[in-house]
């Protein structure tokens, strides 16, 4: 008898029921059994940032986590980052602009990366977004775009933010 | 991955229970247990699951010192006010380890917890010596690629090094760790490889990490971590030291000093010798580097006698006091 275990997520938004092996982790059970192959596989080991999403609203690696582990939680991944109107979130619209990607592999990993970075306050100067991006490898040494699209969204977003209040 | 089950506990009483089963391991973060199962280097046939436990994740500082639950995570413990007050070393040990990503989900316990990065330890498919994971099988890094290796408290077993930032703060400033029934300074937790090099902790099956308490002193409360690595950011250090000082009313004048390394060595290293020959002494340049030499006392290298060039870890004994030194200059504001 194979050893199984059903898991509730908050997928952007819908809860979603998964009936899986307890070993499958958050990042198999994103591409393999919920068919979002936007979040990347590259080392499998936390090692490059591909695979980053956000759970409760923080960054993590969904290849070093168990999808049973974030039963009941709220997942976001870059499928779920652009408004339901197909509008770009600014970090998507920045990395376009400043064309912050040459493959696009590690692209959406830096994307929810990113996002968090500016949540968290730490995209304040380029050595500090350098340091709280370093969590996601580019193999196509893109980062000094990634750095310049980086530092334009937080502006952005701050400007927004600055707006509404 | 081999398959397991995964149980969720409910209770602390609970999970000391499922995890005294054999074959039963807890999780954390996952970030050290995911990834060597996932390397085929563990194969727990049951999870434990701690992090929905209540209680374990606050983090409180106060005049005696700083309670750290075992859940806390290291990007909680980083960013605390009060650790980044009175233990700027501990919350330098920690922004400085890792990623953003991988800070967000690893805990305090599992941090004592994580294992060597040695990378035939890494990889029993390919390197099947290895004292560490398999006892009595021998060592693939002596006169293998050790460039990484320790050069303090190593053995004829062992010469993986402890990766720990973290652990290393923790030992210059006489932590205790917590395992509910018993306490255990953070010093004795951590074991020296000798012939047992798979026993890293002085922990045993079926008892858990609740928390790190570190006692508030002046050392403490003027102290840095300095990691020196191959590249800038996530990356373990080639060596790094977490100093603490405390100076005379005169400005100048060494009267507490703690010391200890990461990087270099088979556990975290808490180097006496440097702390008491600068202890009463002027804090100068010369005097502070003379001492720092003493930090590598009795320090081996595992060089590579066959090939070109491949001079192992011996650039470690020079590397190491040098770090030391650096950041007791700053850490006393003399550099
Ligand atoms: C790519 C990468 C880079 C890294 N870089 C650094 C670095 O630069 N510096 C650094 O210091 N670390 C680094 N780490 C290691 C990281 O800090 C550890 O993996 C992490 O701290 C482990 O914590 P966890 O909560 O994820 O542990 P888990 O993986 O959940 O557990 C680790 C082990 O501890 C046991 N355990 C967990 N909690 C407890 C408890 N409360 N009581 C008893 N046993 C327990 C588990 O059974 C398991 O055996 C890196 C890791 C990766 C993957
Ligand atoms: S150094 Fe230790 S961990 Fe590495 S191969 Fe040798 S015995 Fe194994
Ligand atoms: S795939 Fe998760 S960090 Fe590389
Ligand atoms: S764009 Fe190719 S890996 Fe980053």
């Amino acid at each position: 008898m194979t050893n199984r275990t059903i898991v509730h997520l908050e997928i952007n938004g819908r809860m979603q029921a998964l009936d899986i092996e307890p070993r499958v982790t958050l990042l198999d059970a994103l591409r393999e059994h919920l068919g979002l192959t936007g979040t990347k596989k590259g080392c499998d080991h936390g090692q490059c940032g591909a695979c980053t999403v956000h759970v409760d609203g923080e960054r993590v690696l969904a290849c070093l986590t168990l999808a049973a582990q974030a039963e009941g939680q709220a997942v976001t991944t870059i499928e779920g980052l652009a408004g339901s109107n197909g509008e770009l979130h600014p970090v998507q619209a920045a990395f376009l602009e400043y064309d912050a990607f040459q493959c696009g592999y590690c692209t959406p990993g830096q994307i929810m990366s990113a996002v968090a970075c500016i949540r968290e306050g730490h995209a304040g100067s380029d050595d500090e977004i350098r340091e709280y991006m370093s969590g996601n490898l580019c193999r196509c040494g893109a980062y000094p775009h990634i750095v310049a699209a980086v530092r334009q969204a937080a502006e952005d977003l701050t400007a927004h933010k600055q707006a509404a209040e | 991955m081999r398959d397991f089950s995964y149980f969720r506990a409910g209770s602390l009483d609970d999970a000391r229970r499922a995890a005294a089963l054999p074959s039963a391991m807890l999780l954390a973060g996952g970030t050290t247990l995911l990834d060597l199962a996932k390397c085929g280097v563990t194969e727990p046939e049951s999870v434990v699951d701690i992090t929905h436990l209540k209680g374990l994740g606050d983090i409180r500082v106060d005049a005696q010192g700083a309670f750290i639950g075992a859940l806390a995570r290291m990007s909680q413990i980083a960013e605390d006010a009060g650790i980044m007050t009175h233990f700027p070393a501990v919350s330098e040990a920690l922004w400085q380890a890792a990623s953003p990503q991988i800070r967000n989900m690893a805990t305090s316990g599992g941090n004592l917890m994580q294992r060597t990065r040695c990378a035939y330890f890494r990889d029993p498919a390919t390197f099947p010596a290895c004292n560490k994971r398999a006892p009595g099988s021998g060592c693939s890094a002596i006169g293998g690629v050790n460039r990484n290796h320790a050069i303090l408290g190593t053995s004829q077993s062992c010469i993986a090094t402890n990766p720990g930032d973290l652990a290393a703060a923790l030992v210059a400033f006489d932590a205790m760790v917590h395992l509910g029934e018993r306490s255990v300074a953070v010093d004795d937790f951590f074991l020296l490889p000798g012939d047992t090099p798979d026993r890293e902790h002085a922990i045993e099956p079926g008892e858990i990490i609740t928390a790190i308490t570190i006692p508030a002193s002046p050392a403490a409360r003027r102290s840095t971590y300095l990691k020196v690595r191959d590249r800038q950011s996530y990356e373990f250090a080639a060596a790094s030291a977490a100093v603490g000082i405390e100076l005379e009313p005169d400005g100048r004048t060494i009267r507490d000093l703690r010391v200890a390394l990461g990087g270099v060595a088979t556990k975290p290293w808490r180097a006496r010798a440097v702390e008491d020959a600068l202890r009463g002494k002027t804090l100068e340049p010369e005097t502070v580097q003379r001492a720092s030499l003493l930090a590598v006392e009795g320090a081996l290298s595992s060089r590579v006698d066959q090939g070109v060039g491949r001079d192992g870890n011996h650039y470690k004994i020079e590397l190491a006091p040098r770090v030391v030194a650096r950041a007791i200059l700053k850490v006393g504001g003399v550099a």
